[in-house]
């Protein structure tokens, strides 16, 4: 697992990385993740020109806080060491491996990134990495793939691949995803690692993009990739605390910093002991608060 | 010779044209001597004609000012009916002097001032083939550029003094009652044409829909009309519409409205009863959009929406959130339809809306207003008349008058395509920052200092953060990159007045 504290990946803007208007812009929309496509929104024309669109983008734009992944061309492909090679020295930080069906493929991603650290300069471990899941393969070698590499941050379903190879389509109701869903979910939880949900590209049908948000949201995802950046906003929203999930947070805080100042080992809040897990979620809730602007510097819920 | 606004103003052409610099946005109480036109007396029952060439002969001598009013946009049919027959008559040395120019009469324009047809031309602005040739150095004098409200502010100084105004409406009686409300080719509110109506010495109508007699509403009255011409049709309904009136669903502005409302809800004029003016354009609709659900949420409605007018805000005035739209040109059908059925939009004059020397203009009531611009500076100067290559290919409109509101807001992108919306100093000054306070990006925010009001007000919205002008700037600069500066010749090609009739910039001929 590559990192230690929890970041929020509640949303993954995909960029075409051959765009230069959206690369130049990708940064005002306060997604958490920006993840800059040189693989199928490229064609075989301009596979060259925008890995240097992306390369330039990385050394002069200021993208904020957001961490910014680059999907680079398949294993299989002749684009793939080269893409590596320029987002690595570009100082990427997170590449993500499209189609992953095994752990051997992220440990040779893991290797190459590693060869080109050091052919750059740059410090030993400091790109981290990605799998996305796209066929039955790769769902049922979930776990193994999730846990191939200490750089790893994330699994992601990827449906239109998936449902492809699983001879189906999407349905509004997701049924199909069902199995792949949890499977990804399992795997990214067991090996400590974030796990995003798949896309949702009918921007007409916001309805159906709540719904399947809150489904993903109420089944533990991390987040969602996005293609349109009017979709963060949605996301963000239902991943809102509510007033009294911050409220109740803010009260675990507050014992634990009296925990702290008593020198006490042991956390309680209202004669009961506070155990790790609500900690943890509570340290979650205050995180997503912030991010949310629901609460002031000090944790203070902001009446609206 | 500089203005307030550091702009170096041509000694020769100041002293010609009897010009003063332009000092303060500030109007005070000056006393004003307004002038009158010259009166035909008739008893009006020989008004109608058919024929254009004869009316033109029996009204215009060369030297002389005519006018027209720009509400048909780029569905104008009369102005090149009555150009043609001008040029054609071989009228020498007039002076133009339309409400504004659009693309559609360019070509005719070019042709007269070629001729020798046309010398003069004061306008709003203008664009394409024609703001190409000018910058170029077709017309031997200056373009005099000029606001709505100052237009209006000249015609009643005598500064503007029309001849004869060719005015083209949807319907008219055989005296000259008109509306711009019915008929094929409707566009709603006359408001820039009714000073022309007001203080034209001849007043010369053209329509293809002559109604029975007395016609209401008339927003021209057969006491001002000398001549009313029947044509065959005055305007393309399709083209008079100002493009599209769909939301739109570009993120970029949709980002940039959403801010522009977050700055609008979070000021101190957002209350109950608070006035605002928006504009067209795809972020200005949107903006209306954001506004109406923040109006519905707080419980809050507007006296009154100004300006030019689109469907969007007649919805707002439906809805019952605006009670009052003052309405001085529409911008879609929708809008311009709402004024024939509801009694709450008022046609409002260019006069009313913005003139300075008034005893009180619309403006002068504003609370909110949202603007845009091709380029800002980090002085929060505007610039709506040149584009990055030093062309003309602009107007003024309303910018000037209604940056006069208490609550200004500029909203832009700061890069379009490679260029810098965001620059050290415009190509043109129009509208001067001292009566700008708010900068919208999408990147964030930028208040002006002098507001240190609003920098309170709006200094900590969350998702909103706020910039030095010079910082987003130099952000524009690090996206683009510096451009080589614009080279001009010495020669003057137009004069920018601001809306008091001193003079806040010039534009010079571009060097090739």
């Amino acid at each position: 697992m590559a990192e230690n504290e929890e970041r929020l990946r509640r949303t993954m803007m995909f960029v075409p990385g051959n765009n230069p208007a959206m690369v130049k812009d990708a940064g005002i929309y306060g997604a958490d993740s920006i993840m800059f496509d040189l693989e199928d929104s490229v064609s075989l024309s301009e596979k060259d020109a925008a890995r240097v669109l992306v390369y330039e983008a990385l050394q002069t734009q200021d993208y904020g806080n957001a961490e910014l992944v680059v999907r680079v061309n398949g294993q299989d492909t002749e684009f793939y060491a080269n893409d590596v090679k320029a987002m690595v020295k570009a100082g990427i930080d997170v590449i993500r491996l499209p189609k992953a069906e095994s752990a051997d493929m992220v440990k040779q991603l893991e290797a190459d990134i590693l060869a080109a650290e050091k052919e750059f300069g740059r410090e030993v471990g400091s790109t981290h990495l990605m799998a996305a899941i796209e066929s039955a393969k790769g769902v049922l070698n979930a776990p193994q793939i999730a846990a191939a590499s200490d750089r790893m941050i994330g699994i992601a379903l990827s449906a239109e691949d998936y449902t492809t190879d699983m001879k189906t389509h999407r349905y509004p109701d997701g049924a199909e995803l069902e199995f792949a869903r949890n499977m990804v979910l399992h795997a990214a939880r067991a090996a400590g690692v974030a796990a995003f949900d798949t896309v949702f590209t009918n921007m007409d049908d916001t309805e159906g993009f709540y719904r399947e948000t809150e489904y993903i949201h109420q089944l533990g995802f991390d987040g969602k990739s996005l293609v349109n950046p009017r979709q963060i906003e949605m996301v963000n929203k239902v991943y809102e605390p509510t007033q009294k999930e911050i409220l109740n947070a803010k009260n675990v805080i507050n014992a634990i910093e009296e925990a702290r100042l008593k020198g006490s080992g042991v956390i309680s809040m209202n004669g009961q002991m506070v155990d790790r897990p609500v900690v943890l979620r509570a340290q979650r809730v205050m995180g997503l608060a912030k991010a949310s602007n629901l609460v002031d510097e000090e944790g203070n819920y902001i009446e609206k | 010779m500089k203005n307030s606004v550091n702009r170096d103003l041509p000694e020769d052409v100041m002293k010609d044209l009897n010009y003063q610099p332009f000092e303060s946005t500030e109007i005070g109480h000056p006393e004003i001597q307004r002038v009158a036109p010259k009166v035909h007396v008739s008893t009006g029952d020989d008004k109608v004609v058919t024929s254009i060439k004869q009316v033109i002969k029996d009204t215009l001598k060369d030297g002389m000012t005519i006018s027209f009013h720009h509400h048909f946009r780029n569905g104008d049919f009369v102005f090149n009916m009555v150009m043609r027959e001008i040029i054609d008559a071989g009228y020498k040395d007039l002076t133009l002097a339309p409400s504004s120019l659009t693309g559609v009469m360019n070509d005719l324009v070019i042709e007269a001032i070629k001729a020798g047809t046309i010398t003069h031309i004061t306008s709003s602005g203008m664009r394409g083939s024609l703001g190409d040739f000018v910058s170029h150095g077709g017309l031997k004098n200056p373009v005099i550029f000029r606001s709505h409200g100052n237009r209006a502010r000249a015609i009643e100084h005598g500064d503007i003094k029309i001849d004869v105004a060719f005015l083209g409406v949807p319907n008219a009686d055989a005296l000259g009652n008109a509306n711009g409300m019915e008929g094929d080719a409707v566009f709603g509110s006359l408001g820039y044409a009714l000073m022309d109506a007001q203080y034209a010495d001849k007043v010369v109508l053209l329509t293809d829909n002559i109604v029975s007699y007395p016609n209401t509403p008339a927003s021209i009255k057969q006491t001002q009309v000398d001549y009313v011409v029947k044509v065959d049709k005055v305007g393309d309904p399709d083209k008079i519409g100002s493009g599209a009136t769909r939301f739109t669903k570009d993120p970029k502005e949709l980002k940039i409205a959403a801010t522009v409302n977050d700055v609008i809800v979070n000021s101190p004029y957002f209350k109950d009863g608070f006035s605002f003016q928006t504009g067209s354009g795809g972020a200005a609709l949107a903006v209306t959009r954001y506004l109406r659900q923040s109006m519905i949420d707080n419980q809050i409605k507007a006296s009154f929406a100004l300006g030019g007018i689109t469907k969007p805000t007649t919805d707002l005035l439906k809805e019952g959130l605006v009670d009052k739209v003052m309405d001085v040109q529409d911008f879609d059908k929708g809008a311009a339809d709402s004024m024939h059925t509801s009694a709450n939009q008022q046609e409002i004059d260019a006069s009313w809306y913005a003139d300075p020397d008034n005893k009180g203009a619309m403006v002068d009531q504003l609370d909110v207003v949202i603007l845009s611009a091709l380029e800002i500076d980090t002085k929060f100067n505007v610039n709506v008349m040149s584009g990055s290559d030093g062309v003309i290919r602009g107007a003024i409109g309303g910018h000037q008058d209604a940056a006069t509101a208490k609550l200004t807001i500029i909203s832009a992108p700061l890069v379009r395509g490679r260029i810098a919306t965001i620059v050290p100093d415009v190509t043109t000054v129009v509208t001067p920052g001292d009566s700008v306070d708010v900068l919208v990006t999408e990147y964030g925010i930028a208040i002006n200092p002098k507001r240190k009001d609003l920098q309170k007000a709006l200094g900590n919205l969350p998702g909103v953060p706020v910039y030095k002008i010079e910082d987003l700037q130099k952000l524009a600069e690090q996206k683009v990159g510096k451009p080589k500066p614009l080279e001009f010749t010495d020669r003057t090609v137009a004069m920018i007045e601001y809306r008091d009739g001193s003079i806040i910039d010039t534009i010079k001929e571009v060097k090739d």
